[in-house]
């Protein structure tokens, strides 16, 4: 605890240290992989194509995944933005499947109503899918962010400062405190940007939790509907 | 481009092979440290996990160790633990057991629980016992998603035993470290082939291995996918639930 508290300064440092590498890539995968997943639910083909190709970028550990960026794109191994890139694979690779599924949960005959009633196939997207979508993208986004956050430590060990030098820093000069810290720093900034993700969830797509009663009032009827 | 040329030519290298630090003696090692740690918490994880699938007991507590499991970065669990055990092989299996543990968990509950109920109870209305229920009916039906569970952990640990290289003398993960050390690119971009290949060709026995343990009654009258009418949920966002992280 001591250690904790007259290294204040460190810790605030390498929490925004982490912020900058851990955020940039939630939100790049987001934006990225909702075109992919559109494409991946609107064409067979398209599908097999980025559905595997996720499957496989995802399998890819993230240790020699900082090493290889570097050699395709020219970015040096300790840049912020090597990880970045990275950590956005990663989201991509998990958020294109998400998206997809979100997409072809869509009911077929509210989407059939919505062309009946003259939507185009662009305003079908933005104000029928999407929103639709909207809390099975919001489920993925959250584990995206989580193990996102996670996953920035690793870079630590190339010399990347992160919460994760906090680990390396640690183990290298025996200081347990320091390797707590730097976990329970971890878990709370990936709670935080959870719990930040919820909020906006609730602000976004306020229906959801109306679905919720929904469903209660359904199973309530049914009860009574059996009892009856 | 000329890097990649480097890499291969480092991997290439017979004086790359020889002896207990060489290629292939690192890659045996490798496999072998996935496979154990994969296989302990598959002992500890399988039972537990058809437990909570058949009883639907302890779920809620299930999903949220294994959510709280996935937000503790694994470079923070592997040095804390080598800490505490001291420098050697010991630190990385707890650790990468310990992380192995959520997928397979999860695979194993979610599969039972995505088997439709009226299945179930037409077994037990049959007179099955539990236990045959259990074993005949619940295991062979969920054993697809417990593959993919074990297929996560697999390849999680397969990433994680890159980083314990940098704890402990093991595994691809030492080729990376030194030549990190020695600024040695070549051999850097090398391990991190090697690494990836591994992984890649794991990737690819589960993708076949999951296909084959759909048992085949299931797999010619698959019902269509229609989540929005399913008596029972889909286990989550699937990618998510049995994903782990790196």
């Amino acid at each position: 605890m001591t250690w904790f508290w007259s290294n204040l300064d460190l810790l605030w440092d390498r929490t925004l240290d982490h912020l900058i590498l851990s955020v940039p890539p939630i939100l790049l995968s987001f934006l990225i992989a909702v075109p992919l997943g559109w494409l991946a639910n609107r064409y067979r083909a398209g599908r097999g194509v980025i559905l595997t190709a996720s499957g496989l970028l995802y399998a890819i550990p993230s240790l020699p995944l900082f090493f290889v960026i570097p050699a395709i794109v020219g970015t040096s191994l300790r840049s912020p933005l090597n990880l970045v890139i990275a950590l956005t694979i990663y989201g991509v690779a998990l958020m294109v499947r998400v998206v997809a599924d979100g997409l072809a949960s869509v009911d077929k005959d509210v989407r059939q109503s919505a062309v009946a009633v003259g939507y185009s196939g662009w305003s079908i997207f933005w104000q029928v899918e999407l929103p639709l979508a909207g809390p099975v993208l919001l489920a993925g986004l959250r584990v995206v962010a989580v193990s996102t956050v996670s996953l920035a430590t690793v870079g630590a060990v190339i010399g990347a400062q992160s919460l994760g030098s906090l680990f390396t820093d640690g183990f290298q000069r025996g200081i347990q405190a320091e390797i707590i810290a730097g976990i329970v720093l971890t878990v709370a900034l990936a709670l935080l940007l959870d719990g930040a993700l919820v909020l906006l969830g609730r602000v976004l797509l306020p229906w959801t939790r109306l679905a919720a009663t929904d469903r209660r009032a359904v199973r309530v009827a049914r009860i009574a509907e059996a009892s009856a | 481009m000329n890097l990649f040329v480097d890499a291969v030519n480092w991997i290439l290298d017979p004086a790359n092979f020889a002896g207990p630090g060489g290629i292939p003696a690192r890659t045996i090692e490798h496999l072998v440290f996935t496979l154990v740690a994969v296989l302990m918490a598959s002992v500890i994880a399988i039972p537990v996990g058809f437990l909570i699938g058949h009883t639907g007991r302890g779920r809620s507590l299930a999903v949220a160790t294994s959510g709280g499991l996935r937000a503790i970065p694994t470079l923070g669990l592997l040095t804390l633990v080598a800490l505490w055990v001291g420098i050697g092989l010991g630190a990385p299996y707890v650790a990468l057991t310990v992380l192995a543990i959520p997928p397979i968990l999860a695979g194993a509950y979610a599969g039972f629980e995505a088997i439709d109920r009226s299945v179930i109870d037409s077994a037990r209305s049959v007179g099955m016992s539990e236990s045959q229920i259990v074993g005949t009916v619940e295991i062979p039906l969920g054993l697809p998603l417990l593959i993919a569970g074990i297929r996560s952990a697999t390849l999680q640990v397969v990433a994680t035993a890159t980083l314990a290289a940098y704890v402990a003398d093991v595994g691809l993960g030492r080729f990376l470290f030194a030549g990190l050390k020695t600024r040695d690119y070549a051999e850097m971009l090398g391990g991190s082939l090697l690494v990836i290949l591994l992984a890649l060709v794991l990737e690819g026995i589960f993708t076949v291995v999951q296909r084959l343990v759909v048992p085949r009654g299931v797999a010619s009258q698959r019902p269509p996918v229609d989540r929005a009418r399913s008596a029972r949920p889909v286990p989550g966002i699937d990618p998510a639930i049995t994903k782990g992280t790196h």
